[in-house]
């Protein structure tokens, strides 16, 4: 049967060659063969919104910025997800929960402290207003991640099956519980509860674009700070992971449980630390995308979906996997929406997420394990 | 007066006690009524391949626990059923087969986590104790786990379970995949520890390694203590290798 498989070629010379030929094809389509739209509507395969890098550089670095900065928001989710799986080898199918309910504790405790929402002026968020939304949120889901790995996960060491379902259960009860209970606090006229779509402000300050001195270009400040957060959370992990105690226990850990064990660390502590700081990323990441975006009922969903396939495309378990899987990702997402044909109302933008989902199939047919998995 | 007088006899104390112990993995047994006692001394457990030499191991240190009846007393402790890295702090060394380093850790990390405070019984490893036992560990510091020969692995395996400061160390095959010269030198090296006072409990397929270490001698057969013989008798007498130990392809 493995004769077989391979007789067909499924990592032989052809696959590689086409798939090769597709990548360098979409680079050379954003790069020149793409063209701006006709002034008098219709077009072709090469019809995109702005045309190539040569033809709109400015839209083409814009688009970079956007998908780096998206890129900073998934690493925070996703590596929060790759911890827990590395270590623990649970596939925390709980995670866009987590995330879910973290963005609407963060709403409302920016609620709360600025007054009324409705009429907020961006602008007037202080960062106080948006640090201790954020840091309450990561406190509340980071102990209530401890809660569900202590009571509901622990006695299920090492059954795979169990602790997936266990967790897919604690998503679907969260996310009810959500929409019941959440939005409190909305603008007069609008829906309570129900879990309809909310915005956490940024601090004002980042309310304003920043000229770059690049090709013309004015970026987002908030959107940069989003790149920064996400590169601040990949430095503080590397730093703890690498340079202190725990961080080396918590990577022998990854490498071999028992051993760790039998050297007299209870890896139990170690476990539970991990969760308790995979959860919070979650809700890290919730307080940045809901002040980028909106919290409202689905995201868990969607974000439990970016987080598996960012850490399927980099490798389950490696920190540098999580950045390049969420760079990959990112750029891939941004690129395909700014880029994709739009020959008129039917095509295609629309589909630019199926492209991440062809960037997985792409690094899953070559590298089963991820770009920086290791081999089961 | 009758407690001074069991402080100064430390030797007389069994320091590991297996009764009985049976272990099965599901259905299939591995372990049958295995018995011996071990005082602080070193001993050697013989056998070939899929005899229960590793299963014994894993159910003394407590991982991947095979499903176990019986008893295994460590110093006066019940070993059966407890949590692995509290076996490791009564004092219990591992030094499993195949090393099992830490593929993401360097030299020096292995021992930083690994190393813990003065044991009972007043040794005390540390690193830098460690690095002079070998010092080519010391020029290997900042290597990975998986860029060191097979001999400093070996050495890392040993040290990671030396700072520790275990009373025993159960050393699994260490003589596996190694060349003559550095089995000599290993050799060597578990002499200068026996004299410390550290007691060993060695498993081997290299009767060589195990003849030159320990007086005692068990074999294992069909997940059984089959025997206990010395090391002298062991080596003298082809008729009992042939007979415990398969010397012979065909031996069954």
């Amino acid at each position: 049967m493995a004769e077989r498989i391979r007789a067909w070629g499924v990592v032989g010379t052809v696959p590689r060659a086409l798939a090769a030929g597709l990548v360098v094809f979409a680079i050379l389509y954003v790069l020149v063969i793409a063209d701006p739209p006709d002034e008098f509507g219709g077009g072709n395969w090469r019809t995109t919104n702005t045309g190539s890098a040569l033809d709109d550089p400015s839209t083409f670095l814009t688009t970079v910025l956007d998908g780096l900065t998206f890129a900073g928001l998934l690493f925070i989710v996703a590596s929060g997800f790759s911890l827990i799986f590395g270590l623990m080898r649970v596939v925390n199918m709980a995670h866009g929960a987590f995330y879910l309910l973290g963005g609407y504790i963060a709403y409302e405790i920016q609620q709360r402290m600025t007054g009324s929402g409705f009429g907020l002026n961006p602008t007037e968020v202080n960062t106080l207003e948006w640090v201790v939304p954020w840091l309450v949120a990561m406190v509340c889901i980071g102990v209530f991640g401890l809660a569900v790995q202590q009571l509901l996960l622990r006695w299920n060491q090492g059954q795979d099956l169990r602790q997936a379902l266990i967790t897919i259960a604690v998503s679907v009860i969260v996310a009810d519980q959500v929409i019941a209970h959440f939005p409190r606090t909305v603008p007069a006229g609008t829906q309570q509860f129900g879990g309809n779509a909310v915005s956490i402000s940024w601090p004002g300050w980042t309310n304003r674009l920043v000229d770059l001195h690049v090709g013309g270009v004015t970026y987002s400040l908030s959107r940069l700070v989003m790149l920064a957060l996400g590169a601040a959370v990949g430095l503080a992990l590397f730093l703890w992971l690498h340079k202190t105690k725990t961080g080396m226990v918590i990577r022998a850990g990854v490498d071999d449980r028992q051993m760790t064990a039998a050297i007299g660390i209870n890896i139990q502590t170690t476990f539970a630390l991990a969760f308790l700081v995979g959860s919070a990323l979650a809700a890290f990441g919730a307080t940045v995308g809901g002040s980028q975006a909106s919290i409202a009922q689905g995201r868990d969903g969607e974000w439990l979906l970016f987080s598996l396939v960012v850490v399927i495309i980099g490798g389950m378990g490696s920190l540098a996997g999580a950045a390049v899987g969420s760079v990959l990702y990112g750029l891939v997402f941004a690129f395909a929406v700014a880029y994709l044909p739009t020959t008129g109302n039917e095509c295609c933008t629309q589909y630019s997420v199926v492209l991440t989902f062809a960037l997985m199939a792409l690094v899953l047919a070559f590298r089963p394990q991820g770009l920086f998995g290791r081999a089961a | 007066m009758s407690e001074a007088a069991a402080a100064t006899e430390p030797q007389a104390a069994a320091l590991l006690e297996v009764t009985g112990l049976s272990a099965y993995y599901g259905s299939a047994q591995a372990l049958e009524d295995v018995t011996f006692t071990m005082g602080r001394e070193s001993i050697a457990i013989v056998g070939r391949n899929g005899m229960g030499k590793t299963t014994l191991c894993n159910a003394i240190i407590g991982i991947s626990p095979p499903r176990a009846e019986g008893s295994i007393r460590f110093d006066g402790e019940e070993l059966v059923g407890m949590p692995s890295h509290r076996i490791a702090r009564l004092g219990v060394g591992y030094v499993p087969q195949g090393r099992r380093l830490f593929p993401s850790l360097t030299v020096d990390q292995h021992l930083k986590i690994a190393a813990r405070g003065a044991s009972a019984n007043g040794s005390s490893w540390t690193r830098e104790r460690v690095y002079e036992l070998f010092p080519r560990l010391a020029e290997r510091k900042g290597n990975g786990g998986a860029e060191l020969s097979g001999g400093e692995q070996q050495m890392l395996a040993i040290g990671r379970a030396l700072v520790t400061n275990p009373r025993i160390l159960v050393m699994d095959e260490p003589s596996e995949g190694l060349a003559p010269a550095v089995i000599e030198g290993l050799i060597e090296t578990f002499k200068h520890l026996e004299e410390e006072g550290l007691a060993i409990l060695l498993i081997e397929q290299n009767l060589g390694v195990a003849t030159a270490l320990a007086e005692r001698q068990l074999v294992m057969i069909g997940g059984g203590i089959a025997a206990e013989t010395t090391a002298s008798a062991l080596a003298d007498d082809p008729e009992l290798q042939r007979r415990y130990l398969g010397v012979e392809p065909l031996a069954h």
